[in-house]
């Protein structure tokens, strides 16, 4: 049996580590570490809000959904997983009734209820993913609205996909690397990094290319399929002479789920 | 004690053990060369000087990668006054094309698997 | 003190070795999902927590449930739980540990979750579950240790522990309600989003934990020297009647408002659970053998002279631990995401890799409950206090 001093020591030396092994983190943290809310620098203190309407009716055209979806998947290097239990995608069609579930009664008639719409991620104005994550992997920038993931800060804990209401989120199940479409030199369509396994992903309203000046993806392949031009319109909500503006004000345009408060921000001409 | 030459002869048998990769190399033998890095041709300057990058790159790049992800900027300053745009894939690796014959030259040598190629794109590799 | 978990009989340590092979097999598992991906368990797209979250929840209430003999003891000196207490703080210490285990295995990036400290996001409740978590899990390793560390001297516990015994009662009812909110203020999930979540993770919490510490008391009766005597268990049974019949109640309230509303949004997960919906029930077997095992556990549980006979009240609690857990083990989790916010239905079934951490981690627990009951056994068989 050991003597009570030699004991009292180990266990004072073990509350010690401990003490020193919380307190170092916390430090660093209070110390370092700035918040993710932080207004970026440089940006001229422009507040935006970028939005997406979308024309069902001329989305109803293959060759035009078909054309944006590839645009994205290409441009972002998306997994192609065919088993749908664990596919990755950041837009493609679903049926009008499964999208619009509070707009379909019992004698709405079918080719409707089964009409395909493109949905994506709406980045809402009060999103459900951003208030549950426990580590900011996912935010609302304030310079312009888009709900942005970053995979390095990611765990996997998919939250963020249990609270958002439209399924717009996809995880990882495997490693993608396996299944991102090469083009005829074997190489990927895009420089942008891939995922990993075990992270979330979804559409970043192409972030990379806003910066740029260029238009999403999405926007960019319809616009050049015969009919497709005006089938995707990307603007700022912020901007009162925006085309986005413009239509909002002159069409009848639906949102999904309105009723439950997150505010999308992806309008459909219906 | 009875233990006692137990205890002597596990001890000694635990410091033989863990002083192994002392002991076994000391012939010299087994000298292992530092790594020899290939440098990109076309470019006299990093973004910062050789003693900085060795020491401080993954620091420089979870800079950038915050800057950039987190805070939407995209153009750092270097100590010598030269701008750049915080990017891996587009800055980085634009003169340093061969991750080969570079990056992973120093990583296999100090046996760290750095984990920017699970998702990061150089555009030089296929495969 | 720690040393008495070195010396045992043969069963003592058989049991240990079976604990540490369904562990390896855990690990082994593990490494498989490290490498390959969470793509190796039955989850999917639509279905995105399964086994691994839902035992997370059935154990945060086996942990609460330490509150129902620390509160009547220390709070109102009901004297009769005091050989028991020390059980309930270790079981919670154990069921704690697997909750903590169970969401790491969860995780698809697990070598980061010290973002989660790293970067304290107090508007996220799992950011909150992680911190109440830990907390119970210190507070009761130190009052347990310490309490049982004053009466193997034989003396008065420190008055330092006093207070924290007091903390770990609202604490204990906080990890359940955390976790509950994890679930009830997702607008995404109607199934979810109701506000007698807390309340019947509560209830059930309730009856499960003492149900289960009734038989881990009958267990020690059984094989070693311990014996907490008849009113304890009495008591806890009392306890877990009530308990269960709140719970029941609570069931009932929510088949109301989804039966007489007829909304497809609330009604869908409970035509799910016990008809089949579109063809899919998966779970309807277990939804009407767990509402059978309730009822007849409740019924015969309401009568006194089976109550009081230990035998059948050990068979009634394996029933209410069973029914409750294919209640929050099983069916809560999974039926949140069917259908999914699409409308799809796509079933979720574990697999085998998943079934093995699952067990892997059970048994990891219930190893570290072992040693824990262990040590408390021998230190009162040695002062004569058993």
């Amino acid at each position: 049996m050991m003597d009570e001093s030699r004991r009292s020591f180990l266990k004072e030396t073990g509350w010690a580590a401990l003490g020193l092994g919380c307190g170092f983190p916390l430090l660093t943290t209070a110390c370092g570490d700035s918040s993710a809310q932080e207004e970026s620098v440089g940006q001229a203190g422009a507040s935006r809000q970028w939005a997406m309407v979308v024309d069902i009716e001329k989305c109803m055209e293959e060759e035009i959904r078909d054309a944006c979806i590839t645009a994205c998947h290409r441009a972002h290097n998306v997994p192609d997983i065919s088993d749908p239990e664990d596919e990755v995608k950041w837009i493609w069609s679903e049926e009008y009734q499964n999208v619009f579930p509070d707009q379909v009664h019992t004698n709405t008639a079918s080719k409707i209820r089964q009409a395909p719409v493109l949905i994506l991620c709406n980045h809402c104005d009060s999103p459900p993913c951003v208030r549950v994550c426990p580590t900011q992997a996912t935010w609302k920038r304030d310079e312009d609205g888009i709900v942005m993931m970053d995979m390095h800060r990611c765990i996997g804990c998919r939250y963020c996909i249990a609270a958002c209401p439209y399924g717009s989120r996809s995880f990882n199940w495997r490693d993608p690397q396996d299944f991102i479409e090469r083009d005829t030199n074997g190489e990927y369509y895009s420089d942008y990094p891939t995922r990993t396994k075990g992270v979330v992903e979804k559409c970043n309203f192409c972030a990379e290319r806003l910066r740029e000046g260029l238009q999403p993806a999405c926007v960019e392949a319809v616009n050049q399929v015969d009919g497709g031009a005006g089938a995707l319109v990307f603007g700022d909500l912020g901007e009162p002479d925006s085309e986005v503006n413009q239509i909002l004000g002159e069409r009848l345009t639906i949102a999904r789920r309105v009723g439950l408060g997150t505010g999308p921000n992806v309008y459909y001409i219906v | 004690m009875s233990d006692k030459p137990k205890i002597v002869a596990g001890l000694t048998l635990f410091l033989a053990l863990v002083a192994f990769p002392v002991w076994y190399t000391l012939g010299g033998e087994s000298e292992v060369a530092a790594p020899e890095l290939e440098y990109p041709s076309d470019a006299d300057v990093c973004v910062e000087d050789t003693e900085y990058m060795t020491a401080n790159h993954m620091d420089l790049l979870n800079q950038w990668r915050n800057a950039v992800v987190r805070e939407g900027r995209r153009e750092y300053v270097a100590a010598s006054g030269e701008r750049y745009v915080m990017s891996l894939t587009g800055t980085c690796l634009d003169c340093h094309t061969s991750r080969d014959e570079f990056c992973t030259r120093c990583h296999d040598y100090a046996n760290v698997e750095p984990k920017c190629w699970d998702c990061h794109v150089d555009p030089g590799e296929t495969e | 003190m720690l040393q008495n978990a070195f010396t045992g009989g043969k069963r003592y340590w058989f049991l240990l070795g079976f604990w540490g092979l369904l562990i390896l097999g855990g690990v082994v598992a593990y490494g498989q999902q490290l490498s390959e991906g969470l793509h190796i368990t039955g989850m999917n797209r639509d279905v995105t927590w399964g086994l691994y979250i839902s035992q997370f929840t059935f154990l945060v209430g086996v942990a609460a449930s330490a509150v129902m003999v620390v509160l009547p003891y220390y709070l109102h000196n009901y004297k009769a739980f005091g050989k028991m207490v020390i059980l309930g703080e270790f079981l919670a210490v154990s069921a704690v540990l697997m909750c903590m285990l169970f969401v790491f295995v969860d995780m698809g990036q697990p070598t980061r979750v010290m973002n989660v400290i790293l970067h304290p996001t107090p508007n996220s409740v799992m950011f909150w579950d992680f911190m109440v978590l830990f907390g119970y899990l210190l507070l009761n390793l130190v009052i347990g240790a310490v309490t049982f560390d004053a009466e193997r001297k034989g003396a008065p516990p420190p008055q330092w522990v006093k207070p924290l015994i007091y903390l770990s009662i609202p604490w204990a009812v906080s990890i359940h309600t955390v976790t509950a909110f994890l679930y009830s203020g997702l607008e995404a999930r109607p199934f979810w989003m109701t506000a007698i979540m807390g309340p019947r993770f509560l209830a059930s919490a309730f009856a499960s934990g003492p149900s289960l510490l009734i038989l881990l008391a009958l267990v020690l009766r059984r094989f070693t020297k311990f014996d907490p005597g008849k009113e304890p268990i009495q008591k806890l049974a009392t306890i877990v009647v009530y308990a269960m019949t709140i719970n029941v109640f609570f069931v009932g309230v929510e088949l109301f408002t989804s039966l007489y509303s007829d909304m497809p949004h609330h009604l869908h997960h409970f035509e799910y659970l016990f008809t089949g919906l579109h063809g899919y029930h998966a779970l309807t077997p277990w939804m009407w053998t767990g509402e059978a095992l309730t009822v007849l556990a409740l019924v015969f549980l309401y009568i006194p002279k089976i109550r009081r006979q230990e035998k059948y009240l050990a068979a009634l609690c394996v029933a209410v631990v069973a029914a409750i857990w294919i209640e929050k083990g099983l069916a809560m989790v999974v039926t949140g995401f069917i259908p999914s916010p699409l409308g799809r239905i796509t079933e979720y079934s574990p697999t085998v890799p998943e079934i093995g951490i699952t067990v892997g981690i059970y048994a990891l627990g219930f190893f570290v409950l072992t040693l824990l009951y262990r040590i408390v056994v021998s230190v009162r068989e040695r002062i004569q206090v058993v």
